[in-house]
């Protein structure tokens, strides 16, 4: 059923292929490197797969339709705030440019999608970031449209998940980006208030501003096997101490052991988690309500 | 002699300034009458400091913000508090000594006051980690915050980081989560925050103390999403380049006033407040007060409301400059 889904996005390797053009190995739409164990894998293959590697169960990155496509029930999502972009607040230099070729590359208006879905028919809020539009970076329209949705399932009363991805906070919108930090935190303070549920799933990569406020506040957190969850980036972190890090360091196992998040779950069993979740959540709200 | 810890871009005019105070005593001691000429360079002294601290730049007072002499929170606790009993530890794992609070007076009146904590010297800046908090610095906040609205007294954060910590033991800890809740917890604190960034307000760790009633900003701080330094390298891939990225980010607090992201500039002594402690606490001490009577009298559901409406605007805004509208 999920490979049916995932058929329709054609574009997924054509697109996975075009970004790795510095790879001659991978320039090929017919099959892909895996980026752990270096198996040649047929796409078609890896498709099935939901983006897995078969041999070393690597984890790819998925655009945010992807994701959208292999965690929702078909034709169940409705889109808002999706002309919500963001601006050259700062006037910074090259920003316009790069903007204008994320939305080109991706097809997205900013780097994350927002709606109302049902998964397994529960009706949540889903919000999904994209890492392939600037790094998933949190600008001021991540940050409101993020705040919509909080809002959104306040005024509704649906559980929210959040898909997170992203290298921090939009370098190119200065504090403004900083900003969203506080203002998605305080959308939550009135989401816990009004009781509603929120899960966020981290995936590769999730860091910075974004895993400094949302991220890490929701009711579950979950993550993909392998994914890099950190405050500060392991480069950073390695040149500030100027030693290696341990093996592992940042990785969804690691912060499991640290007890930074609930649990670790492979992709392909992370559509049934969240529907047990939402099940045993759905049992507890009235029903009068 | 030359005083130590100079700014390069201040040098004409000190040396200029020592020029003068050599000739006065070589005046007095050899009964000469310069006068007329110590009054020219005395005026062209004056002129020069004008043209300097006018069209200060932002890499400049990024300099300024991170001089080895600037006042730091301590500093300012001596200055404008009474009675100030300093508190410790997270109740958790440890007392981080980059982020200091406890309580205190401010003519009469109680507060809890928190502040990240740079030292004077090498050794004391070991000791302080250069002001870069690990989590439990951020939750020892958090507790004494909680505690401020206990016993509803308003809490002054002083901000002076250059970021929350990137260490291993940093992440193991919880590092993002520490920050996050703080933001969580100070958006719905029930008693006034005050939030004053007095040099440098790095990043994450600047805001993790940093979410407020009123946030206000001293002349020569500076408030950034990042370093300047980390951003050209991130961006343009050369460090060396911070002093355009510091242009280009909208740093300092004539900026991020214009862009509302705080609300006031508090003035420091010409050059900064280094040149005068006393001087710029009590220009910061003036500040408080006038938040605190100002806050005080809102009742809880109001200041809480303007503080979420604070920070719910911030970027509410996208439609209006892209022709876009939100569907």
């Amino acid at each position: 059923m999920l490979k049916d889904l995932f058929g329709k996005q054609k574009y997924v390797t054509v697109k996975r292929t075009k970004e790795k053009t510095k790879n001659k190995d991978e320039d090929n739409s017919l099959w892909t490197k895996c980026r752990d164990c270096e198996e040649i894998i047929f796409n078609k293959k890896l498709i099935e797969n939901l983006m897995v590697c078969p041999k070393c169960g690597y984890h790819f990155r998925l655009t945010a339709w992807d994701r959208l496509h292999i965690t929702v029930d078909e034709d169940s999502f409705k889109e808002f705030g999706k002309n919500i972009k963001s601006r050259d607040i700062l006037d910074f230099p090259g920003y316009q440019e790069k903007y204008e070729e994320a939305r080109v590359k991706t097809g997205l208006q900013e780097a994350i999608i927002c709606g109302e879905a049902a998964i397994c028919g529960y009706p949540v809020v889903i919000a999904i970031m994209d890492f392939n539009f600037l790094g998933g970076s949190m600008g001021l329209a991540v940050g409101e449209k993020i705040t919509l949705a909080m809002e959104k399932a306040i005024n509704t009363g649906k559980p929210l998940i959040i898909f997170c991805t992203a290298g921090g906070a939009r370098m190119q919108e200065g504090m403004v980006s900083l900003m969203q930090m506080a203002k998605t935190s305080a959308a939550i303070k009135r989401l816990n208030k009004a009781g509603v549920l929120f899960i966020t799933v981290m995936t590769d990569p999730t860091s910075g501003g974004v895993t400094a406020s949302f991220a890490s506040l929701a009711d579950i957190i979950i993550s993909e096997p392998g994914a890099l969850i950190a405050f500060a980036g392991p480069r950073v972190i390695k040149q500030t101490i100027n030693a290696s890090l341990p093996e592992g360091f940042q990785r969804a196992e690691f912060l499991l052991e640290h007890g930074m998040i609930d649990m670790v779950v492979e992709r392909k069993n992370l559509k049934d988690k969240l529907s047990i979740i939402l099940k045993v959540h759905a049992a507890g709200v009235s029903n009068d309500a | 002699m030359m005083p130590n810890n100079i700014l390069e871009f201040e040098k004409p005019l000190i040396e200029l300034q020592e020029k003068i105070k050599e000739l006065q005593q070589f005046m007095q001691e050899k009964d000469l009458d310069i006068g007329d000429e110590i009054m020219r360079l005395k005026n062209r002294a004056h002129k020069l400091e004008q043209e300097i601290y006018n069209s200060i730049k932002p890499w400049q007072i990024l300099q300024i913000a991170r001089h080895q002499e600037r006042p730091n929170t301590g500093d300012y606790i001596n200055l404008i508090f009474d009675d100030y009993i300093e508190l410790h530890g997270d109740r958790l794992y440890g007392d981080d000594q980059a982020l200091i609070g406890g309580i205190g007076l401010i003519e009469g009146k109680p507060v809890t006051i928190i502040g990240n904590q740079k030292g004077k010297s090498t050794r004391e800046n070991l000791q302080r980690n250069f002001g870069m908090a690990h989590p439990e610095g951020y939750r020892k906040a958090l507790r004494l915050m909680k505690q401020a609205e206990k016993f509803n007294r308003p809490v002054v954060s002083l901000v002076n980081t250059p970021g929350a910590y990137p260490g291993i033991e940093a992440e193991e800890r919880g590092q993002a989560v520490a920050i996050a809740e703080n933001l969580l917890e100070m958006s719905d604190l029930a008693v006034p925050i005050i939030v004053i960034i007095i040099g440098e307000g790095g990043s994450g760790g600047a805001i993790g103390i940093g979410l407020g009633d009123k946030v206000m900003m001293m002349e020569y701080s500076y408030y950034s999403v990042s370093t300047p330094e980390a951003c050209a390298a991130i961006l343009w891939k050369d460090s060396s380049k911070a002093p355009e990225a510091a242009e280009a980010m909208s740093i300092t607090a004539p900026d991020l006033l214009k862009l509302g992201i705080v609300d006031k500039i508090i003035k420091e002594p010409r050059g900064g407040a280094h040149k005068n402690h006393g001087k710029a606490a009590s220009m910061l001490k003036k500040e408080i007060l006038h938040s605190i009577n100002e806050l005080s009298s809102l009742h809880r559901e109001e200041l809480l409301q303007r503080r979420y409406d604070k920070y719910r605007k911030i970027g509410s805004f996208t439609d209006k400059f892209n022709n876009a509208q939100s569907s």
